[in-house]
């Protein structure tokens, strides 16, 4: 039980984590007050972690290489707006239908990522990162020709034309307009709804991960060969992983559009979707707390940069710190370093380990 | 598919001793295995070609042979790595003819591997509860929502988990990660991970390699154990010529991806085929 409560331990630390943080920026915006530009960014802070936590099911977890998250992400946020905007008078309740309309966008993308996994994850190696970058760039160019309107009679739609605005009646109203997304979104996002999407993520991926269909994920990973021998039906459990995944990437489109008041499908394109896969490289594969923190910083990096009038800049600043990380994770000199600073924190621990486990034995 | 394959009850780990220490190809019972006829092909190459043999429900049987004989590509065969060009495998009586690998497993058959093929990232434990996989059963929404499921299920498969490593005494090992044990537990490890998919045929691949003589020896003792416990059949690969003549009930010698000959350690140790293709004979002094 002793292996348990280590592991739970560090799972609640996560959490812990992620609500003091809530709490004390609630309380500095409530004292000494957030400037509007970071009160802006929390919203999209929220956003990026749950895609980065996503995301990193998928890579750290399961062990495939996503290159088009943004698109799931773009399928969550375009049918999750839609619905919201469609339900604006059933549902007069902000938060109900932002949750109903980030449920619809999950359900979108969840069915995206079952349909692009079918073919894919049978197979072995790399072929999965060629068709989701190709996913995504199809679901760009698809958004950007879909018009979609609603009237009483229920829901119109056109590909490449737009005949839907000629064809609404009174009071229909133009859901998505093709090239101009989606526009005079009510902002109904806030920063309580991303912090709850944040832990809701946490919780799933967690727990998922100490589940028997975690384990077999992980068992995929590690040795399909192996995996297979023992009953494991691999194909089965990295769709699961995929498919989770890709929810979780439409909950957080759907989340992220509602903070703003117009979006359009360039929005998510082969950048956000490299740019996410960064978040998770950065914060290490199959760390959350990693994702969580880098997610949280390279989101804030452009703004902060923009205070010194460095903006045009930022992709400059990402390579660097990209390359930063990766020479500091492999000099042994500074990892020697690491290790003695550490080190003298630890010296007490060892101590500690050892009666626990005569405790327990 | 998965469904026309019947998954087997779960044997209780009770001991059980074996009513039958002697290779048994008594008529009236099937035998656990039967290969008849079974070959393959890589390109022109033919790699395993008229391999027939049968192995008693709780016979431990050896596959020997020079390197590069077919050893391990029959075991690929069997566990359905590789669909078989020719031939047909009947497990307990049933054609595993169009099953893949997992419902190999699911009907019956599990391996270790020559180049060992643990989870490495992931505890001694979790490795074996992988292999319970199909043993200890509950949805993934019962996992990710923790629900009663959940809780029973992980109680089962901690106790389960924690009597295979018994087997080895490896409790005391359940929190390391699999991939930084020594070399000998992680072998015994993939012998517990198979067999916790509660198999009726155990496919050892070289389970005593690269361990010294004494380790070998408390191997043979676990081998005949096992299968006194579990009371299933063992077909091992294995060049340690003390392990094979000290254990196996019956010897296949394979040469060039054929049978050259079949029989009790006796009869194979004394075949002049036999001598000539693999034992060697003895220096004339």
């Amino acid at each position: 039980m002793k292996r348990m409560t280590k592991k739970n331990r560090a799972n609640f630390l996560t959490y812990g984590g992620v609500i003091l943080a809530y709490l004390l920026i609630r309380v500095y915006d409530g004292t000494v007050g957030l400037s509007s530009m970071i009160q802006g960014l929390l919203v999209p802070i929220c956003a990026y972690v749950t895609m980065a936590l996503a995301l990193n099911l998928v890579v750290g977890v399961s062990g495939e290489l996503s290159l088009g998250h943004a698109g799931f992400m773009s399928v969550g946020a375009f049918s999750g707006t839609a619905a919201a905007i469609a339900l604006q008078n059933a549902i007069p309740l902000a938060p109900l239908r932002l949750a109903v309309a980030m449920a619809i966008g999950a359900a979108f993308a969840a069915l995206a990522g079952f349909l692009i996994g079918i073919p894919v994850l049978r197979l072995n190696g790399d072929y999965l990162a060629i068709v989701t970058l190709a996913f995504g760039e199809i679901i760009k160019s698809v958004f950007n020709n879909l018009y979609v309107g609603l009237d009483a009679k229920g829901f119109h739609f056109s590909f490449l034309n737009d005949t839907v605005s000629s064809r609404l009646g009174a009071g229909g109203k133009l859901l998505i307009g093709g090239p101009m997304g989606i526009s005079g979104i009510k902002i109904i996002s806030s920063f309580t709804a991303g912090i709850i999407l944040v832990l809701l993520t946490l919780v799933i991926i967690f727990n998922l991960v100490n589940s028997r269909a975690g384990r077999a994920i992980m068992a995929a990973r590690d040795n399909r060969i192996a995996a297979e021998s023992v009953g494991v039906n691999v194909t089965k459990y990295k769709m699961m992983a995929f498919v989770t995944s890709a929810a979780l990437a439409g909950a957080a489109g759907g989340l992220y559009t509602m903070s703003l008041s117009t979006v359009v499908a360039n929005k998510f394109d082969f950048n956000t979707s490299i740019l996410i896969l960064v978040f998770v490289v950065l914060g290490g594969m199959g760390n959350m707390w990693g994702s969580i923190l880098s997610a949280s910083f390279l989101t804030l990096l452009p703004e902060l940069l923009r205070k010194f009038n460095l903006d045009q800049y930022r992709m400059l600043v990402y390579a660097i710190v990209l390359i930063i990380v990766m020479v500091v994770t492999n000099s042994p000199f500074l990892q020697q370093l690491v290790e003695n600073v550490t080190g003298r924190f630890k010296k007490e621990a060892p101590a500690e380990a050892e009666e626990g486990g005569e405790g327990n034995g | 598919m998965a469904d026309r394959v019947q998954r087997r009850p779960a044997t209780k780990l009770v001991p059980v001793p074996s009513t039958n220490k002697i290779p048994e190809r008594d008529v009236d019972k099937t035998p656990i295995l039967e290969c008849r006829h079974l070959g393959i092909d890589f390109g022109g190459l033919t790699a395993v070609n008229e391999f027939n043999m049968a192995i008693g429900r709780t016979e431990i049987a050896g596959l020997i042979g020079p390197n590069g004989a077919g050893k391990t590509t029959v075991f690929n065969l069997l566990t359905k790595v590789y669909q078989p060009t020719r031939g047909t495998i009947l497990l307990d009586g049933l054609d595993t003819h169009s099953m893949n690998s997992v419902q190999v497993n699911r009907a019956g058959i599990a391996r270790t591997f020559q180049n060992i093929r643990l989870f490495g990232n992931l505890s001694v434990e979790d490795n074996v509860k992988v292999g319970l996989h199909n043993q200890v059963r509950y949805g993934m929404f019962q996992g990710v929502c923790r629900l009663p499921g959940y809780w029973r299920g992980e109680r089962v498969a901690h106790e389960r988990a924690m009597e295979l490593l018994s087997i080895f005494d490896m409790q005391d090992l359940a929190d390391h990660q699999a991939g930084s044990l020594p070399y000998g537990a992680q072998r015994r490890l993939e012998i517990v991970r198979a067999l916790a998919t509660n198999p009726s045929l155990l496919l050892l691949d070289e389970p005593a390699a690269g361990m010294n003589p004494s380790e070998t020896a408390e191997l043979m003792d676990n081998i005949v154990k096992i299968r006194d416990t579990f009371h299933i059949a063992v077909l091992l690969i294995e060049h340690d010529m003390s392990l094979v003549m000290g254990i196996c009930e019956g010897i296949c010698v394979l040469n060039f991806g054929e049978i050259i000959a079949k029989g009790t350690p006796e009869e194979i140790k004394n075949d002049p085929q036999v001598i000539e293709a693999y034992l060697g004979k003895k220096r004339e002094v």
